[in-house]
């Protein structure tokens, strides 16, 4: 297990930068997520620790010991693929056995790591067949064996559950979390996803564009996105964003949209023009006549709540109750946002602005 | 489920396709076990009245046909074997790495394809003689080797680009150099491709005709297809003989396939990547 530095890495293709500069240490034994949508640069990332890749500027550490130059095979890091990349002529046996046999490890002592692994992964009874006569969710088990067998530096995983269908990729999530919280080993995980990302980190690290936008745990970036792009990758349904600004009345400063007062922000906020943030699930719905008033568009019943669509002043704009309320599209309502459950954006740079 | 009329036309136009590309092949075999004196008499007749393997026997007793056969399986075999090996290096190459001025080497590699052989048959002759490569075996082969290698090239590099390159990334990872992943992780997925790579260039060589007749003369180093050609003199063909040879002349190239067809036909990356 080892700890991995990485310090002003840059990476171009070409004359097209994929990493503008990226530092992030990540500690020995933690899950780090790495979420961002897809062509952002996470797994040229992944790549560039696995030494896949070669960095054009900076530095990779792993456990203190640059590896910068070294080849893939000399830093010992486990990498799970999105394709899996089994070896279609090696049984699972020898898949997962390939990288203790390269090693010259004496034979009962990888037989013993393959029992292990083997048994921890379900796969007693397969071991024995290719991978072509295995379902898709095996293989991935088959991929995860391989890795684990070895008791690397460090895991990589680039969008290892892409390829499953959603009640598998539920299950696999849950398992993979098991066996880091029994390995303890240090992980590093790419996804597209953010619900992977929030149900598995220790921390994630969001990016865009090649560059990290905010490193933090699934609730500090829920809950406090540093700018308009973490706010609205992160969350589902996703936030909403109203074109508002700030005024000060006789009550002290608030928020407004059009000309509805939303929610009071404290007297320090400079006024102008500012984009809200508004949570679907934390808007509360009322009776027409309170708080400020909307125009019901659509319902949408998701089983565990609903998404009711509404129209606020002119603007689009989602909030999730689980209540059952009898709402009819046109119905008017009226809507609260509680004290603390917004973020103001600087409408020009995407930027957090305090408050 | 199609109605029977379009099967008997499917089976029957396929039945036509055989039929024609097979003929020839009965043809040979037919004359080549036809006596002389009917050869003439009942020259038309689907069958002869009387087989003989007299002309079996005149060939592999009192003709130099073994020695060309021989120089044949040696000039193939090694052709086959260089160009492969050529071939595979050249074709991994060019499917895994990006390097300057690989965009010239490929067109340089088709340009090579675009001359008509016998332009270049009088340049290579002077090319060979001072160095002693005319009436040599060792000459064909590597004439026959630089001829197949592009377009070998070019296949062996298709089935590698079949080959998802994750595979090997996961061996580096797994702790393998890129030559051990080649050995162990890719290799034994492109023997199809080695296969059908090698099938090709040894047929190529096995039939080829003009520099073997052009740049060897004598008949210790001539090749079977040279060696037909002694069949026919200034006043006669001696048909029997000939045919005779030609039959010979297949049995290399079916082993070799009946070798190496188990190869062709495997799918062997099935199960490498999501199926
Ligand atoms: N080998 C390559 N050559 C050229 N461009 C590449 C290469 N690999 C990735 N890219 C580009 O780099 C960007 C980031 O890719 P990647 O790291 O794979 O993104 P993702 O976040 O989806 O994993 C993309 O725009 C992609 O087109
Ligand atoms: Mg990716």
């Amino acid at each position: 297990m080892a700890s991995i530095d990485i310090a002003a890495v840059r990476k171009s293709y070409g004359a097209t930068p994929v990493l503008r500069g990226i530092d992030l240490t990540i500690a020995n034994g933690e899950f780090v997520v790495l979420v961002g949508p897809s062509g952002c640069g996470k797994s040229t990332l992944l790549r560039l620790i696995a030494g896949l890749e070669l960095i054009d500027k900076g530095e990779i550490r792993i456990g203190g010991r640059r590896v910068n130059d070294l080849p893939p095979k000399d830093r010992d890091l486990a990498m799970v693929f999105q394709s899996y990349a089994l070896y279609p002529h090696m049984s699972v046996r020898d898949n997962m056995s390939y990288a203790l046999r390269l090693r010259k490890t004496p034979k009962e002592k990888i037989a013993a790591a393959l029992k292990g692994a083997s048994a921890k992964l379900g796969l007693d009874a397969l071991i024995e067949r290719k991978p072509r006569a295995l379902s898709g969710g095996q293989r991935q088990r088959v991929a995860m064996g391989r890795a684990i067998v070895r008791d690397p530096q460090a895991f990589l995983f680039d969008e290892p559950l892409s390829n499953l269908d959603a009640r598998l990729r539920e299950q696999m999530r849950f398992e993979i979390k098991k066996l880091h919280r029994d390995l303890g080993a240090t992980s590093v995980y790419v996804t597209h996803d953010q619900i992977e990302a929030m149900t598995m980190a220790d921390r994630i690290v969001a990016m865009n564009e090649g560059v990290i936008q905010q490193v933090g745990s699934p609730s500090d970036l829920y809950d406090n996105p540093a700018n308009l792009f973490v706010a609205g990758f992160i969350g589902s349904p996703a936030m909403n964003f109203l074109q508002a600004r700030t005024v000060a009345g006789p009550g002290g400063m608030s928020v407004t949209v059009g000309q509805a007062e939303i929610a009071k922000v404290p007297p320090a906020t400079p006024t102008g023009p500012v984009v809200l943030g508004l949570r679907p699930e934390r808007i509360t719905l009322t009776a027409p006549g309170q708080g400020a008033q909307a125009a019901v568009d659509l319902v949408e019943p998701t089983g565990l709540g609903m998404i009711v669509h509404l129209d606020l002043d002119g603007q689009q704009l989602k909030t999730f109750t689980t209540e059952r309320l009898p709402l009819k599209a046109g119905e008017r309502v009226g809507l609260m946002v509680p004290p603390g459950s917004f973020c103001l954006f600087a409408p020009g740079t995407g930027e957090r602005l305090a408050g | 489920m199609r109605n029977p009329g379009y099967w008997i036309f499917h089976y029957g136009l396929l039945a036509l396709f055989v039929v024609f590309a097979l003929f020839p092949l009965f043809w040979l075999f037919k004359v080549s076990i036809t006596p002389n004196d009917l050869l003439y008499s009942e020259g038309v007749r689907i069958w002869p009245s009387r087989m003989s393997f007299d002309h079996y026997g005149a060939v592999l007793r009192h003709s130099d046909f073994p020695l060309f056969f021989r120089n044949s399986v040696i000039v193939s075999t090694l052709t086959a074997f260089f160009s492969t090996i050529f071939a595979a290096a050249g074709g991994y190459a060019f499917s895994r790495f990006t390097f300057g001025g690989k965009l010239w080497i490929v067109g340089l590699l088709l340009v090579t394809q675009m001359f008509p052989l016998v332009m270049i048959v009088a340049p290579i002759f002077r090319l060979l003689a001072p160095l002693g490569l005319t009436n040599s075996l060792t000459g064909l082969v590597i004439v026959y080797t630089a001829f197949n290698v592009p377009f070998a090239v070019f296949l062996m590099q298709s089935f590698f680009d079949g080959i998802p390159k994750e595979l090997e990334e996961a061996a580096m990872m797994d702790g393998a150099s890129r030559f051990q992943a080649l050995l162990q992780i890719i290799f034994p997925l492109t023997l199809p491709g080695i296969a059908a790579t090698l099938g090709f260039v040894f047929t190529a060589a096995w039939s080829e005709l003009l520099f073997a007749l052009m740049l060897n003369s004598s008949t210790a180093a001539s090749t079977f297809p040279v060696g037909l050609l002694a069949f026919v003199s200034k006043f006669s063909v001696d048909f029997g003989q000939m045919m005779a040879a030609g039959v010979l002349a297949l049995i290399p190239v079916c082993v070799f396939f009946f070798f190496i067809q188990r190869y062709l036909v495997q799918g062997l990356t099935a199960g490498a990547v999501k199926g």
